[in-house]
């Protein structure tokens, strides 16, 4: 399969960066921000974004979706992070649709596809608890209770965790912390007692909660997938997430470095545009190339992804822990270039500085996914 | 899509077929590289079988028209033929500046006859080529060149100096950039033009590298009589042959950062190294550089895929095989770097059959010319600056 997008990809992108450019530039995120909006991204959006097939992009169609895949997902993550968009994709269209429709039963499945398909249901994946994304290293504790289980215990970073009308939470139900086997997922109502939650305001002003569950009641109904097994659906789930994160981070990268160039062009110092001097000229070109590699890596993890799912891993590794790694340089440069102005609030640059660094925490930084290399390599 | 698998299911049956066990083994010395040319010597029976087979199948361009001598292969079939190969590690049959830099060229200007007569001999290993572009005062700045080229009837008559030239001490022909007009701008001057080393008044000097070897040479030109059909391309328009043919060189250099068969890194830095107990390499900071290294590696591997469908699809840039070049470049320094620190002591022997008369270290020497040779990483930068970036005055 060449490594490009193929045209029925290209003008989902069309129309996806003419939705997204229209209705959600960076002003849009700068607003939310300044009014210390309650959701903190646009309902009325979403409803678009719904009715034009993207909350149920990754949604099979007997549920009402459109039954894409990873590169459509990763198609629209970039266009979000060139103008940095809030949205509830990434949490409940990518993460959130797929764990169900991989490990959901034929109830949880025809109960709440159809509903994040017309863009009515907000799920979020409460997963990472310490500073940095260690999924195995989930202590959450789910102890057998009834014919269900009492969770206890808290999360630290849960996207959406604020709005969210479902809870996908994984859990210990058996093992220590660090291992693979015994943890499970769980359905958990939002509402239900024992469930608190606390909006996190982010210094990229998007959206997160942290939610703590004291002796929170859920039945055997509410498992999604097996017990104890929820490693390897939570994998797959895990990957086809960081591709769509990594996707986001291409756009972000290339995006300030457009913004950056241009202003190489037009900014004038010392009796000429600031482009003219090697210094920088080196400096723009190495991160140009940077990104195009970049941009290669990610769409080859996203294609492997869905031509081999279980294959994919290594690609997926590649491709974040290299978005991580291409997006912090390009927003540094960016800021840097940009002068004093870069450091203005007033100027978007730095908008973008900080959705970097928080795109680079989410489901694993450079460090982590280089790691992970590392040991599928034997070394 | 079919036909592309029964393609594939062919080509890897008749590799399995044809190409022997030996001839699967990583490179280990110079020796392991066959060069073609009129005194070519093969260094072992297997190297001369596995040469011969794959030139009567015409596989040693597989993509080049039937006509002179290729496979007359589609770019999907080319693909699947590299992919086979790499999957056995199969070595390239022959290694030839004809076949990745002039062979382009020529296809693209040459005239009928000067495909007739040059592209079969490149394909069949019988005619050696080595480049005659830098000179002492030419590096970087390749468009100031001064070998001259002047009129005599049917010919040239051609008097300068080069440098830097590989191999030409065993090249059998030279492609080189000379200037016809020295009164016209620097670069609309220059013609690009082809003859015989063994032609009266050519003579070469080696120079010896920091790696110990003498790969290139100084080469003279003392009134060598060139025809004037030999010239590529139209007289005075040198440059536009010149800098295709860059484009093709830079693309050859950049993937010699691949791997091909051999080890993981990482695997090589366990075996002198050690492991701990979770069988990590013993060694953090290296181990962290070597993950760090294997993803760029993984990711460079796309950008040329990539790369190569982006042309395919006619949406490539012409100026991104200097984007690569640089990055390719970069990253087999990086990997030599490593692959020194992970060897510690053992890498530093230099002359022993226990270190294969210092293949490490000579290795590592050697990819310090990678970003200098074929342009340097700061032309590269320069170049993508320019042309595909826009920055004014660069
Ligand atoms: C937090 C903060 C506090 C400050 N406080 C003060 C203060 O108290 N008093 C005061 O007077 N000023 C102050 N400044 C201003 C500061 O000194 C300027 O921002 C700085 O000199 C850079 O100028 P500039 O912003 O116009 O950027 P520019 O000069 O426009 O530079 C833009 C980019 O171009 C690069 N560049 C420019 N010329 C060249 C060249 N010849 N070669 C290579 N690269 C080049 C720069 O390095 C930079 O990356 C402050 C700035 C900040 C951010
Ligand atoms: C192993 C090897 C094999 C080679 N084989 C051949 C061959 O077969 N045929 C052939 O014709 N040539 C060959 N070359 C020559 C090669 O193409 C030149 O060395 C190269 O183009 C650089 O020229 P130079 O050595 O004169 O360096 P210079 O041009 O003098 O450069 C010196 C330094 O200055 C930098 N520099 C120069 N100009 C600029 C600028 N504008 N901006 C910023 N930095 C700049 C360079 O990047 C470099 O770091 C070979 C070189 C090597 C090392």
């Amino acid at each position: 399969m060449p490594l490009l997008l193929t045209e029925e990809q290209s003008m989902l992108r069309d129309s996806a960066r003419g939705l997204i450019s229209d209705h959600a530039p960076v002003a849009h995120l700068r607003k939310l921000r300044d009014s210390r909006d309650e959701t903190g991204f646009s309902r009325e959006l979403w409803a678009t974004f719904a009715e034009m097939g993207f909350a149920g992009l990754l949604v099979p169609e007997e549920h009402g979706g459109s039954g894409l895949g990873a590169v459509e997902a990763g198609v629209v993550m970039e266009e979000i992070g060139r103008t940095l968009m809030p949205s509830p994709f990434l949490a409940t269209s990518v993460l959130s649709a797929a764990a169900l429709t991989r490990a959901g039963s034929a109830a949880q499945k025809s109960e709440h596809l159809p509903k994040i398909a017309s863009g009515k249901l907000l799920a979020a994946l409460a997963l990472d608890e310490g500073a940095k994304h260690r999924p195995l290293h989930t202590s959450l504790q789910a102890v057998r209770s009834g014919n269900g289980f009492r969770l206890n215990g808290a999360k630290a970073m849960v996207v959406d965790g604020h709005v969210a009308d479902l809870l996908l939470v994984v859990a210990r139900s058996a093992g220590a912390p660090g291992e693979r086997n015994g943890l499970t997922l769980f359905l958990v109502d939002p509402k239900a007692k024992g469930v608190a939650i606390e909006r996190t305001i982010m210094v990229d002003a998007h959206n997160a909660a942290r939610i703590s569950f004291d002796n929170v009641e859920v039945t055997a109904d509410h498992v999604l997938g097996e017990v104890d097994g929820g490693a390897a659906v939570l994998g797959g789930v895990l990957d086809l997430g960081r591709g769509a994160v990594a996707s986001e981070m291409v756009g972000l990268s290339e995006e300030v470095f457009g913004r950056t160039v241009a202003y190489l062009k037009e900014r004038k110092q010392f009796g000429k545009a600031i482009g003219e001097f090697q210094a920088l000229q080196h400096r723009a070109a190495h991160l140009y190339i940077e990104i195009e590699i970049t941009r290669a890596a990610v769409l080859k993890a996203l294609q492997a992804l869905d031509s081999d799912p279980a294959g994919a891993t290594a690609a997926v590794a590649v491709a974040k822990a290299r978005a991580g790694a291409t997006a912090t340089r390009a927003v540094q440069e960016g800021v840097q270039m940009h002068g004093g102005m870069g450091m203005t609030d007033q100027f978007d640059i730095g908008f973008f500085m900080k959705r970097a660094r928080v795109c680079e925490e989410l489901l694993g930084d450079a460090n982590y996914h280089a790691a992970q290399l590392a040991a599928m390599r034997g070394y | 899509m079919a036909d592309l698998d029964t393609f594939r299911r062919e080509t890897r049956a008749w590799l399995e077929a044809n190409c022997p066990p030996e001839m699967r083994r990583p490179m280990t010395s110079d020796e392991d590289t066959f060069w073609g040319g009129r005194n070519a010597k093969f260094s072992s029976e297997p190297q001369r079988i596995w040469f011969e087979r794959m030139r009567d199948k015409g596989w040693t361009v597989p993509h080049w028209p039937t006509e002179y001598g290729g496979g007359g292969l589609d770019g999907e079939e080319a693909k699947i033929v590299r992919q086979e190969m790499a999957a056995i590690g199969a070595r390239a049959p022959i290694t030839s500046f004809g076949i990745s830099m002039l062979g382009p060229a020529l296809l693209k200007y040459g005239t009928e006859a000067q495909k007739r007569e040059h592209l079969p001999k490149i394909t069949a290993g019988l005619i050696r080529w080595c480049q005659g572009y830098s000179e002492p005062n030419a590096g970087s700045d390749l468009a100031s060149l001064q070998t001259r080229a002047e009129s005599d009837g049917d010919d040239y008559i051609i008097n300068g100096q080069k440098i830097w030239t590989s191999y030409a001490n065993y090249a059998d022909w030279i492609f080189c950039l000379v200037r016809t007009d020295p009164a016209a701008k620097k670069h609309d001057g220059i013609s690009f033009i082809l003859f015989d080393m063994t032609s009266k008044g050519v003579s070469t000097k080696p120079i010896l590298l920091i790696s110990g070897r003498s790969p290139f040479c100084e080469t003279f030109f003392d009134n060598v009589r060139v025809p004037k059909a030999n010239v590529v391309g139209t007289v005075n328009r040198g440059w536009d042959v010149a800098k295709y043919l860059l484009q093709h060189e830079r693309a050859m250099i950049s993937g010699m950062g691949e791997r091909g068969g051999s080890r993981p890194l990482g695997q090589v830095a366990a075996d002198s190294i050690g492991s701990d107990a979770q069988g990590r390499l013993d060694d953090a900071l290296l181990r962290a550089d070597i993950a760090t290294f294997d993803v760029d590696e993984a990711a460079l591997a796309a950008a040329a895929e990539r790369m190569v469908d982006l042309a395919k699809a006619g949406q490539g840039h012409p100026a991104f095989s200097s984007a690569m070049k640089y990055y390719g470049t970069e990253l087999n320094k990086r990997r030599h770097e490593l692959l020194m620190s992970s060897g510690g002591i053992d890498a530093l022997e230099w002359e022993s059959e226990r270190s294969h008369e210092g293949a490490r270290p000579r290795a590592w020497l050697r990819t310090k010319a990678n970003s200098i040779e074929g342009g340097t990483s700061e032309v590269m930068l320069g170049i993508v600056a320019k042309r595909i970036l826009d920055l004014p005055g660069a």
